[in-house]
């Protein structure tokens, strides 16, 4: 009991335990676990060959952390900066730490805009955005959708209904934005006419 | 090649992309055999992670043959069947040469508070990842090892991340004999830590989930006490009634930036992204370990500040241990352990797809239809 100075009794004694579960206690000693200590001085144990590793080759200039004196040797090339989005998270990174909230949010703010844009693109290159096989959403009919939710406890049924929102919202948002600069359009091509 | 790639939040697609070319001398082309998604590629396919850019290719947990090497790699060669940790990193910096593989400061440009890791967005490096035909594997000496004799795929490509994770988190709790040890998360993470925690010669395992298959799971695989929260009006008083009132000596949070419990919570962290995840389970944690315990954080969070009841962790006494699994410190005893048949990680697979459906493959999974605890990714060039 916790209002005195012994520990409450296991429901299994240890003897139990080991006699019944699989490897129960073969990492028994602290010292003696792959992660303990949780440094452990030892650079000849990683396989590197180089004090410090030769530069990959920086083919357009790489976007980095104002944390770190200089770019690292070595970084991913993987979808390299463009567009209006790319300006934003140049600007991220060259003006805020990581420390700073406005980093983060304005990294956040590009993805966003960088997804309008790749629809854009996508389209203009006639290989459009299928929200239909994108989102994957044909398993919710081969893969049991309904019963996997209804008559289960599951606490994310509460919050699922959002997800359509999300995905489906700023697509309907552009739709009624383009939809009205182009009645403007029309309007003032008309009023100019007459 | 065939990836998948990023098309916005709750989007992707699989698309013709060039295989990737040696950027460095030591980097080797894997032609990827066998992939996996992991719940954190789930925070990344809902928008979750600054700087995650369309046309990104996600993967982190993947295993295969070595296609092409650079010309300083002495380790591989083509045709090596090798398993990658999700870890990208040097072994030479001031972080590597302390066994803090997870934490390298020489591969990551986009951020210093993070290492490099695969396919997981350019503020983890700007990496392609591994659902896809092929990937560049940086550091091809360092990282990358053989995929013993004795093992299959899929128990080598669970090791990856999944398995070390939950066995690294169980670590973290620094496990006494005959220790509570309560484990947030029945997901193929916390599945791992709630078995791992039985190695360490926990006296009680106890997993609190809210999907009744998983937590099934997490008394066949685990040999585990379950809760379902949705059941109780409170866990943490659940928690504290079933230990006398004592709580646990050590719970472990392998849920992460997406937990469900707090509507408020999940709308602000997940939907509406104004914190770095929802942290319900990090506070039911703290509120549920007894006063002087551990709590051993493994759930991934974003970068962004997120609202952790710190002032009970600091009243309490707790320790807070958490890190990114540095993968390849734990395989040599993990390998033991699976050749022994302590761990089968394999056990809790349960969906096996196409990488052409991937899409469909991260809806079952987000949704947890069907079942789902773990899916992999089978690319067609296997």
């Amino acid at each position: 009991m916790v209002y005195t100075s012994e520990k409450p009794p296991l429901p299994v004694s240890l003897d139990e335990l080991r006699a019944t579960i699989p490897g129960w206690g073969a990492d028994l000693d602290p010292k003696d676990r792959p992660s303990v200590p949780r440094e452990r001085f030892d650079p000849a144990a990683t396989g590197a060959h180089w004090e410090f590793p030769e530069h990959q080759p920086e083919k357009w200039p790489r976007e980095r952390s104002i944390e770190h004196a200089a770019l690292t040797p070595v970084f991913g090339t993987a979808c390299p900066p463009s567009g209006l989005s790319g300006a934003i998270r140049k600007y991220a990174y060259r003006r805020y730490s990581e420390a700073r909230a406005a980093h983060w949010l304005l990294l956040i703010a590009a993805d966003r805009v960088n997804t309008v844009e790749a629809s854009v693109t996508a389209l203009l290159r006639g290989h459009p955005d299928n929200p239909v096989t994108e989102t994957g959403i044909l398993s919710e009919f081969s893969h049991r959708g309904l019963s996997s939710r209804v008559g289960r406890k599951r606490a994310d049924v509460k919050h699922q209904w959002l997800d359509p929102l999300l995905v489906a919202g700023p697509w309907v948002l552009r739709g009624l934005l383009i939809s009205r600069l182009i009645k403007a359009a029309v309007r003032r091509a008309r009023t100019a006419r007459g | 090649m065939r990836a998948m790639v990023y098309r916005g939040p709750y989007r992707i697609r699989v698309e013709e992309k060039d295989i990737p070319p040696i950027e460095h001398p030591n980097d080797a082309i894997v032609r990827v055999s066998l992939a996996a998604i992991c719940g954190s590629d789930l925070h990344l396919y809902h928008g979750m992670m600054p700087d995650t850019r369309v046309g990104m290719t996600f993967g982190h947990e993947f295993i295969g043959v070595v296609h092409e090497v650079g010309p300083s790699v002495r380790n591989l060669k083509p045709g090596d069947r090798v398993m990658v940790p999700f870890n990208v990193y040097c072994g030479s910096c001031f972080f590597c040469a302390r066994g803090l593989y997870a934490n390298c400061h020489n591969v990551n440009p986009n951020a210093t508070a993070v290492g490099g890791i695969y396919g997981y967005s350019h503020t983890c490096g700007g990496y392609d990842g591994g659902q896809s035909e092929y990937v560049r594997v940086p550091f091809a000496d360092v990282g990358p090892s053989l995929i013993p004799d004795w093992m299959d795929d899929e128990d080598a490509v669970l090791c990856t991340d999944a398995l070390a994770t939950g066995y690294f988190g169980a670590q973290l709790g620094d496990i006494a004999e005959g220790d509570v040890v309560a484990v947030f998360g029945a997901g193929p993470v916390g599945l791992f830590a709630a078995k791992s925690a039985w190695l360490m010669g926990a006296g009680r395992v106890i997993v609190i989930d809210h999907l009744e298959y998983r937590l099934d799971k997490a008394q066949s695989f685990a040999h585990a006490e379950t809760y379902n929260f949705t059941e109780y009006d409170d866990i943490v008083v659940e928690l504290k009634k079933a230990t006398d009132h004592l709580g646990a000596d050590v719970v472990i949070d392998a849920v992460g930036a997406e937990a469900d419990g707090n509507f408020l919570q999940h709308a602000t962290g997940t939907k509406l992204k104004l914190q770095g995840g929802s942290p319900v389970a990090l506070n039911w944690a703290i509120d549920s370990v007894r006063k002087g315990g551990t709590v051993s954080v493994i759930g991934a969070y974003g970068p962004i500040f997120s609202a952790v009841k710190f002032g009970d962790a600091m009243n309490k006494g707790l320790t807070l241990r958490m890190n990114q699994c540095p993968v390849k410190r734990q395989w040599p005893r993990l390998f033991e352990h699976i050749r022994n048949g302590y761990l089968k990680p394999s056990d809790i697979v349960t969906h096996r797809i196409p990488l052409e459906h991937i899409a469909e493959g991260y809806h079952i999974f987000s949704a947890k239809l069907d079942d789902c605890i773990k899916p992999l990714i089978v690319p067609n060039a296997a």
